[in-house]
């Protein structure tokens, strides 16, 4: 599935907030149709990364391209092709979920069957539901249905499963493969290491503005027990979330 | 172009459903056209006259008639005075003529303002009988009473006065409160910033956010003038094409006042500190710009600065477009006045401008 093209390149990114540096030279590649996980406790550079590959934020150094085109010269080319969920809302809490698909298949100039997208995320029930009124999950799964509109070559989540419920997260899971296995590269960021492992073909792990590894989940976890490494604990063949969902089902909730 | 549309229709239906877009654009106003409109004109006790430039003012009569407490005289200029004659706000117009016999007393009255006119009549005409008893002796009958002929005049009702007011004032708060949380909202729900991720250019979210707006607030200000019309006896003189003139204007102002709202939308932190400032540029407006009251009744030193505000000018324009069937040309001082607010209030407003 996943390719050798690279769809995203960066080189010595470099962000600084006044004397601050967020983001400090960091270079890593996407390659097209993988899920690609940026990992990192809060402040460590990845949101900031993510905005400046979307043309949504300026960068002090470095170089970016996506799909061949600089974030210099072609930010516009650039909107285009990608589609982008913000860690925030960013949609009027006031309008229904189809009004607010007219607005944004309008802004990408795009004709689409709102209830056909709607349905790709589950939603289908709730068309005439405010935004306002939608749970957690469903915020997110109707903001991933907004990126989707475009038909874009790659979709950026940012930290889409943070306050989900087990089952909601695991239902995002499925639709992010959904949309891979579809083609669309996925870039993500995330705190959660079992989703990380769960879902990203590769994943680089920031702290400080740094890129501190980088290589697929299997290969980074064998880095680690080579070194010696062993978990305290034993492992047991199930967790405690193994416990919880199921017991309380798989199934999406209308939390 | 799309893109902009697309916004223009998702920003007016949010705002249709804003409880407090529709309170400040729509029940306000209403609330003080009603409370205003059922006062009506409560009559005066005080006949109001002037005398008109060409006038002798020299003489007993004119002294007398200065003295007389039931009398108040105006001065101004002739067309002025015969203006607001037409509209009642003149009871009558003395004109006094110093001829070889002795003087002669000419008063106009309007059909509008009878009774004081008569009043008035009653008033000069015992003067003068007064005067000539006591003259008897010298010279025979010095002073005369000419009646003029009746000036045809409409009634200026005080919802004439009050609904361009309050339509010009609802047209400030829309402007000024509505844009200026609208776009503190937008950057702190993050819409604007989904928007940049989508290929529109940033001009025209402004002009897709601003358009709805604009239509916003026309729909307002129509509901309002019918209203008015129909239920209040509000004077639109030409009919459908002023109610259109007067429709144009509240676009312009509307445009002007917006120009305030983003001015406030890029200096305010939060949504907290957007009250003070809105309040701050509308308070002083709202009483200061003859939205209750004509401004004459302010102190001589206070009048220059409420007829340098933008809601005077655009007042003023309104009630001279419905009541006298002004015209774009007629009222171009106010419009250039308005366009040079507009020009100061947009280069404000583009320097403080912030997308986040």
């Amino acid at each position: 599935m996943v390719g050798s093209k690279e769809i995203i390149k960066v080189q010595n990114l470099i962000k600084q907030y006044g004397d601050f540096t967020a983001v400090n030279g960091i270079s890593f590649n996407v390659y097209e149709g993988e899920i690609f996980g940026l990992l990192g406790p809060n402040g460590a550079g990845k949101t900031t990364t993510l905005e400046i590959i979307e043309t949504l934020r300026e960068k002090s150094g470095g170089e970016v391209w996506v799909d061949g085109k600089s974030v210099d010269d072609d930010p516009n080319e650039i909107k285009k092709i990608i589609g982008v969920q913000l860690q925030a809302a960013g949609y009027y809490p006031s309008l229904n979920l189809t009004e607010l698909l007219s607005l944004f298949s309008g802004l990408y100039n795009v004709d689409i069957d709102k209830m056909k997208s709607l349905k790709s995320v589950g939603l289908e029930d709730k068309a005439k539901s405010k935004y306002k009124e939608l749970s957690g999950g469903q915020k997110q799964r109707f903001s991933i249905a907004t990126t989707l509109i475009n038909n874009p070559k790659i979709v950026f989540l940012d930290e889409p499963t943070t306050g989900l419920d087990p089952q909601a997260r695991r239902n995002l899971w499925d639709l992010i493969r959904g949309i891979r296995d579809n083609g669309t590269t996925v870039v993500i960021t995330t705190h959660y290491m079992d989703e990380a492992e769960q879902l990203c073909d590769r994943v680089g792990i920031m702290e400080a503005g740094k890129i501190m590894t980088l290589n697929t989940p299997d290969a980074l976890i064998d880095e680690l027990l080579s070194t010696g490494f062993t978990k305290q604990k034993d492992v047991k063949g199930a967790n405690l979330e193994d416990v919880f969902i199921n017991l309380t089902g798989h199934e999406w909730r209308d939390e | 172009m799309r893109a902009m549309f697309a916004i223009a229709r998702a920003s007016f239906r949010s705002t249709t459903r804003s409880p407090s877009a529709v309170v400040f654009t729509l029940a306000f106003p209403l609330i003080f056209i009603l409370v205003f409109g059922f006062i009506g004109n409560s009559g005066g006790v005080r006949v109001h006259i002037a005398v008109d430039n060409t006038s002798d003012t020299l003489n007993a009569i004119y002294k007398i008639l200065d003295n007389n407490p039931a009398v108040k005289l105006y001065a101004d200029s002739d067309s002025e005075i015969y203006r607001a004659l037409k509209k009642g706000d003149l009871d009558a117009i003395v004109h006094i003529e110093k001829k070889d016999s002795g003087y002669v007393v000419k008063v106009a009255t309007s059909d509008i303002a009878v009774q004081n006119g008569q009043l008035f009549k009653g008033i000069v005409k015992q003067i003068i009988s007064e005067m000539n008893l006591r003259a008897m002796p010298n010279i025979a009958l010095p002073f005369s009473l000419e009646d003029q002929p009746v000036i045809h005049g409409r009634e200026y009702k005080t919802i004439d006065f009050i609904l361009p007011g309050q339509l010009g004032f609802s047209l400030l708060s829309t402007g000024v409160f509505g844009t200026a949380f609208v776009f503190l909202n937008l950057r702190q729900t993050l819409v604007i910033k989904r928007f940049f991720a989508t290929p529109i250019k940033r001009p025209f979210i402004v002009l897709g956010e601003a358009m709805s707006r604009i239509i916003f607030g026309l729909i307002g200000a129509s509901f309002i003038l019918t209203l008015g019309h129909f239920a209040f006896g509000f004077t639109m003189i030409h009919g459908i094409a002023t109610f259109l003139t007067m429709m144009s204007l509240c676009a312009i102002g509307l445009i002007i006042f917006m120009g305030f709202g983003f001015v406030v939308s890029g200096l305010a932190k939060n949504e907290s500190a957007v009250p003070p400032l809105a309040n701050l540029i509308t308070l002083p407006q709202f009483l200061l710009s003859g939205t209750f009251f004509s401004i004459t009744n302010f102190p001589d030193w206070l009048q220059p600065i409420c007829k340098l505000l933008p809601l005077t000018f655009l007042n003023d324009a309104m009630r001279k477009v419905s009541f006298e069937g002004a015209g774009f040309i007629d009222i171009w001082k106010d419009l250039g006045a308005l366009g040079i607010w507009g020009i100061i209030v947009y280069a404000l407003a583009t320097k403080l401008f912030r997308w986040e």
